[in-house]
C-alpha cells in the first residue's frame, strides 16, 4: 500500500432501495490506516447502509468502495476478512462462547492447537477466559458484548466494523465499554468503523466523526472541532446541546458578521458560510454563556435576559432563560459560582466571546 | 420446605399462620382455575383415558371361554395332553356345552377359532346334535357327533384359552402364536401377514416424514424470510390445502393419478407409449405422495415459527466471520432450526404411523397399512382383542419413539410454534 491511498474509499457511493430515492448521496470518505472513525446521524440517515456496503451485506448503486487500494464491490462478504460487531452481538445461540471464537478460525482451515491459542488470546482480552464453556444465553448484556467484540477480534482482521454494539446496555456498562473498545483499538492499532446515534459516545473514542443527515456527510472532523465548530446548524444541534437565536446577516467582516436579531438589536458573530443578507441561526454552547445582572463591558456582545426556572443538577444549575424571544435559552452555571441573586424573574444580561458565538446557515 | 423446620413459624398480624393466610387467600382463585379446567378434565377422562383403559383390558382380556367351559378347564391340567383325553374331560365338556346357551356357544366358538380354526363348527354342530345325548359314557357319543372330538390338535389348543388373562391377541399382531402348553410358536407361512404389515407402515411414515422435510424446510424458510406480502401469499398456498376436506384431496389425486388420469394422459401426450402407464394410484406409491401432500403442513408450520424467531444477522455474522453462506447454512442456521424438524418430523411421523383413510382410500392391495387392519378387524372379523392389541401396540411404539426423542434432543427444545 502506497503511503498516499487511504486504507477504507468510498468514491462517490450512491444507494437506492427502491430505484426513487436515495439513502446515500454521493458519499466521499477517505479512512487512513489505524484510524477510528465513527458514523454519527440519527436513524434513517444512512449511515448503517454506509456500513453494510462495507461489509458486504448491501451492494453501492453507483460509486466505488476501496479497501487497501483494491475495489472490493463484488467480493462476497465471507472473503473481505473484515471483523464485525453486530446490533445485537449475532452470537451463535448454539455454540459456546469458545466454538464461537473458533468458528472463523475454523472455517479458516486452521490446526486445532492454533486455534485454541488464539481463542484464549481473544478472550482473555476482554477478561472473558473463565466465561469460556458458557452458552451466549447464559452471558449477561455486558458480557455477550465483550464477546461479540473478541470473535470480531480473534482472527486478526486489519479493519473492524462496530453496528451501534453499545445500543442495548445500560448507561454505566456503555461508558465503561467505551474506554474499553477504545483501549483495545489503541493497542492493536486496528482500524475501526464506529456506527452509533449516539454523540457522547462518538466524542469519546473517535479519531473523527462523520455526523451522516439525509444520506449526506454534514461534517467530518474531529470531536473537538465538531463539538467548538460546527460547519451548519444540524451539527451544532445534533452535537452537544445548543442555543439558537435566529437573525438576519447585515453586514460581514473577514470573519466577523453582524447579526440583525430584529427588534432586539445587533450582535457580533463568527461567520460560517453565510453572506450578507443571509437568513442566519446564531449557534451558542450553554457553558460558554456568562449569566450576570449587571450590563458587563461593551468588548463582550451581550443581550438583557430573564431567569425563568432553575433547575439544580448537583455539579451545575441550569437556568433557562428568556433572551432574545427564545424562552428556550439554557445557560449551565456551575455549582461554585452561583450566586444568591439568581432567581426565577430575576432580570439581567447573558454575555460570551464573539468565537463562541457563530452564525450558520438557517437551522431547518 | 426443610428451612420450616428449624426456624419459627411466621404468623401475620392476627396470630394466623403465615401459610394457613396463604392458603386461603389462593382458594379462591386455586377453585375457580379448576372449575375452568374441569370440563376439559371430563371430557378427556371419558373420551380419551377410558377407551384407552378399555383398549388395554380387552387386549389381553380372555375369560370368555372360561366363563363357557368352567368344568373342562377345572380338570384340564389332569390330562397328560399326549393322547386323547379319558372320559372325564369328556363328561366336563358335556356339561359344559349342554349348560351354555346358543349366544355363549356363539360367541366362544368364534373366539376358540382364532386359537384353531375349525372349534367353531365342531362346537356349534356338537352343541345342536347334543341335545339327543341324554347319559354316559360320552366319549364314544361325541366323537359320533364330530370326528374332530378324536383330533389332539384341538384339545391341546385350548391349553392357551385357559387363563383368563393372555398374551394371545399380543403374539397374534407379531405373528406368532401360543402352542400346546403355551409354548410360542410362529404362525403358519400362509397366515403371517402383520409383521409385513408393521415394516411397511414404518416404512411409509419414515418416507413420508423425509419427503415432508425435504419439501417442507424450503418453503418454510421461504415463508420465514419473504417479505410480509408475499409470503402471506405463500402461507395462504399452505394452508388453504390444510383446510379442505380430506376427502376431496384425496379424489382431486385420484384424477391426477390414476391409469387414466392427468400425469398419465400428459406422459402420453408428450410421447410415453400407452402400455407404459405409470401406476400410480392404489398402491404403496399413492400411499406415499397422497400422505406427504396431506402432512406437509405438519412439518412446514413447526420449523416456520422456529425460523421466525431467527433473525437474518446470525446468517450474517457467518459469512463475515469467513464463511461461504454453504457453510454458514449448516454450521449457523440448521443447528438452530433442529427443535422446529425435530417438532415436524415427530408430529409426521406419529400421525403417518396411525394413518388410516388415505391408504384404505388410495392404497391397494400393497399400500394398506397397519391402521387398516386394526378397522378391518373391528369392523370385519369382529376380533376386538386383536385389534385392541395391534393399537396398544401402536401406541407403546409411538410412546418410546417419544422417549427417544426426548432422550436425543429434549423435549424442552421441541417448538410447535
Amino acid at each position: 500500500m502506497s503511503k498516499s491511498s487511504p486504507f477504507v474509499r468510498y468514491e462517490n457511493v450512491q444507494k437506492s432501495y427502491d430505484g426513487e430515492t436515495l439513502v446515500v448521496k454521493n458519499l466521499n470518505l477517505d479512512i487512513a490506516k489505524g484510524e477510528f472513525v465513527t458514523m454519527l446521524g440519527p436513524s434513517g440517515s444512512g449511515k448503517t447502509t454506509c456500513l453494510m456496503m462495507l461489509a458486504g451485506f448491501e451492494t453501492a448503486t453507483h460509486g466505488n468502495i476501496m479497501l487497501d487500494g483494491k475495489p472490493i464491490n463484488n467480493i462476497p462478504p465471507h472473503k473481505r476478512g473484515i471483523g464485525m460487531v453486530f446490533q445485537n452481538y449475532a452470537l451463535f445461540p448454539h455454540m459456546t462462547v469458545n466454538e464461537n471464537l473458533a468458528f472463523p478460525l475454523s472455517v479458516r482451515k486452521m490446526n486445532k492447537a492454533e486455534i485454541e491459542e488464539k481463542v484464549r488470546f481473544a478472550l482473555d482480552m476482554v477478561q472473558m477466559v473463565q466465561f469460556g464453556d458458557r452458552r451466549p444465553g447464559q452471558l449477561s448484556g455486558g458480557q455477550q458484548q465483550r464477546v461479540a467484540l473478541a470473535r470480531a477480534l480473534v482472527f486478526q482482521p486489519e479493519l473492524i466494523l462496530m453496528d451501534e454494539p453499545l445500543g442495548a446496555l445500560d448507561k454505566q456498562l456503555r461508558e465503561h465499554m467505551q474506554y474499553e473498545i477504545k483501549h483495545i483499538h489503541e493497542s492493536l492499532g486496528v482500524t475501526v468503523v464506529y456506527v452509533t446515534h449516539d454523540q457522547s459516545e462518538a466524542l469519546t473514542m473517535s479519531n473523527r466523526i462523520a455526523v451522516f443527515d439525509d444520506g449526506i456527510i454534514q461534517q467530518l472532523a474531529d470531536p473537538v472541532t465538531l463539538y467548538e465548530k460546527p460547519e451548519n446548524s444540524f451539527v451544532a444541534q445534533f452535537i452537544g446541546e445548543n442555543n439558537k437565536l435566529s437573525g438576519t446577516v447585515s453586514s460581514i467582516s473577514k470573519t466577523a458578521a453582524v447579526v440583525d436579531l430584529g427588534k432586539f438589536g445587533n450582535i457580533q458573530a463568527t461567520a460560517v458560510n453565510v453572506a450578507k443578507g443571509d437568513k442566519t441561526t446564531i449557534s451558542l454552547r450553554p457553558e460558554r454563556i456568562v449569566f450576570s445582572a449587571k450590563k458587563p463591558s461593551m468588548a463582550k456582545p451581550s443581550l438583557p435576559a430573564k431567569v425563568m426556572e432553575l433547575i439544580y443538577l448537583g455539579d451545575h444549575i441550569r437556568c433557562r432563560l428568556s433572551v432574545a424571544g427564545n424562552d428556550e435559552f439554557i445557560v449551565k452555571v456551575p455549582n461554585a459560582s452561583v450566586s444568591a441573586d439568581l432567581k426565577p424573574g430575576v432580570g439581567g444580561y447573558v454575555s460570551w466571546k464573539t468565537e463562541d458565538c457563530r452564525a450558520l446557515d438557517l437551522a431547518t | 420446605m426443610s428451612t420450616s423446620e428449624h426456624t419459627a413459624e411466621i404468623l401475620t398480624q392476627d396470630g394466623v399462620p403465615l401459610k394457613v393466610s396463604l392458603r386461603r387467600s389462593q382458594r379462591r382463585v386455586k377453585t375457580r382455575a379448576f372449575m375452568l379446567v374441569f370440563p376439559l378434565l371430563a371430557f378427556i377422562t371419558i373420551s380419551f383415558l377410558v377407551p384407552i383403559g378399555s383398549l388395554f383390558t380387552r387386549s389381553v382380556d380372555d375369560s370368555l371361554v372360561n366363563q363357557v367351559l368352567p368344568r373342562t378347564f377345572a380338570i384340564y391340567d389332569t390330562w397328560d395332553g399326549q393322547s386323547i383325553p379319558d372320559e372325564p374331560l369328556f363328561e366336563a365338556m358335556y356339561l359344559d356345552i349342554k349348560a351354555a346357551d346358543r349366544v355363549a356357544i356363539g360367541r366362544v366358538s368364534s373366539r376358540m377359532n382364532y386359537e384353531k380354526s375349525g372349534w367353531k363348527s365342531l362346537l356349534k354342530k356338537t352343541a345342536r346334535k347334543l341335545v339327543d345325548v341324554e347319559s354316559g359314557p360320552y366319549k364314544d357319543q361325541m366323537i359320533e357327533i364330530h370326528k374332530r372330538w378324536n383330533e389332539i390338535e384341538y384339545w391341546q389348543s385350548l391349553s392357551a384359552m385357559k387363563d383368563p388373562l393372555t398374551a394371545g391377541y399380543y403374539l397374534n399382531s407379531v405373528d406368532l402364536k401360543y402352542g400346546y402348553d403355551k409354548t410360542v410358536i410362529a404362525q403358519p407361512e400362509n397366515r403371517q401377514v402383520y409383521i409385513l404389515l408393521w415394516k411397511r407402515t414404518l416404512l411409509v411414515s419414515l418416507m413420508v416424514t423425509v419427503f415432508c422435510l425435504f419439501l417442507g424446510y424450503p418453503v418454510a424458510h421461504l415463508l420465514a424470510t419473504l417479505p410480509v406480502s408475499k409470503s402471506n401469499l405463500l402461507m395462504i398456498c399452505v394452508l388453504i390445502p390444510f383446510w379442505t376436506s380430506l376427502l376431496v384431496r384425496i379424489v382431486a389425486w385420484m384424477v391426477m393419478l390414476q391409469q387414466e388420469g392427468v400425469v398419465n394422459d400428459t406422459l402420453v401426450f408428450l410421447g410415453l407409449p400407452d402400455e407404459w402407464r405409470l401406476p400410480m394410484m392404489y398402491n404403496f406409491t399413492g400411499t406415499l405422495i397422497v400422505m406427504t401432500q396431506i402432512l406437509l403442513p405438519f412439518m412446514i408450520l413447526p420449523i416456520y415459527s422456529v425460523m421466525k424467531t431467527i433473525p437474518p444477522s446470525y446468517m450474517r455474522a457467518a459469512q463475515n466471520l469467513g464463511a461461504t453462506p454453504s457453510l454458514a447454512f449448516v454450521r449457523v442456521y440448521l443447528p438452530q432450526t433442529l427443535p422446529g424438524v425435530g417438532a415436524g418430523a415427530i408430529l409426521v411421523f406419529i400421525v403417518a404411523i396411525g394413518y388410516y383413510i388415505t391408504p384404505e382410500l388410495v392404497g391397494g392391495k400393497d399400500g394398506r397399512l397397519i391402521g387398516n387392519f386394526i378397522a378391518f378387524h373391528m369392523q370385519n372379523t369382529l376380533n376386538w382383542g386383536l385389534a385392541a392389541a395391534m393399537g396398544v401396540v401402536l401406541l407403546a411404539g409411538i410412546l418410546i419413539l417419544y422417549w427417544l426423542y426426548d432422550k436425543i434432543v429434549g423435549i424442552d427444545n421441541m417448538k410447535m410454534g
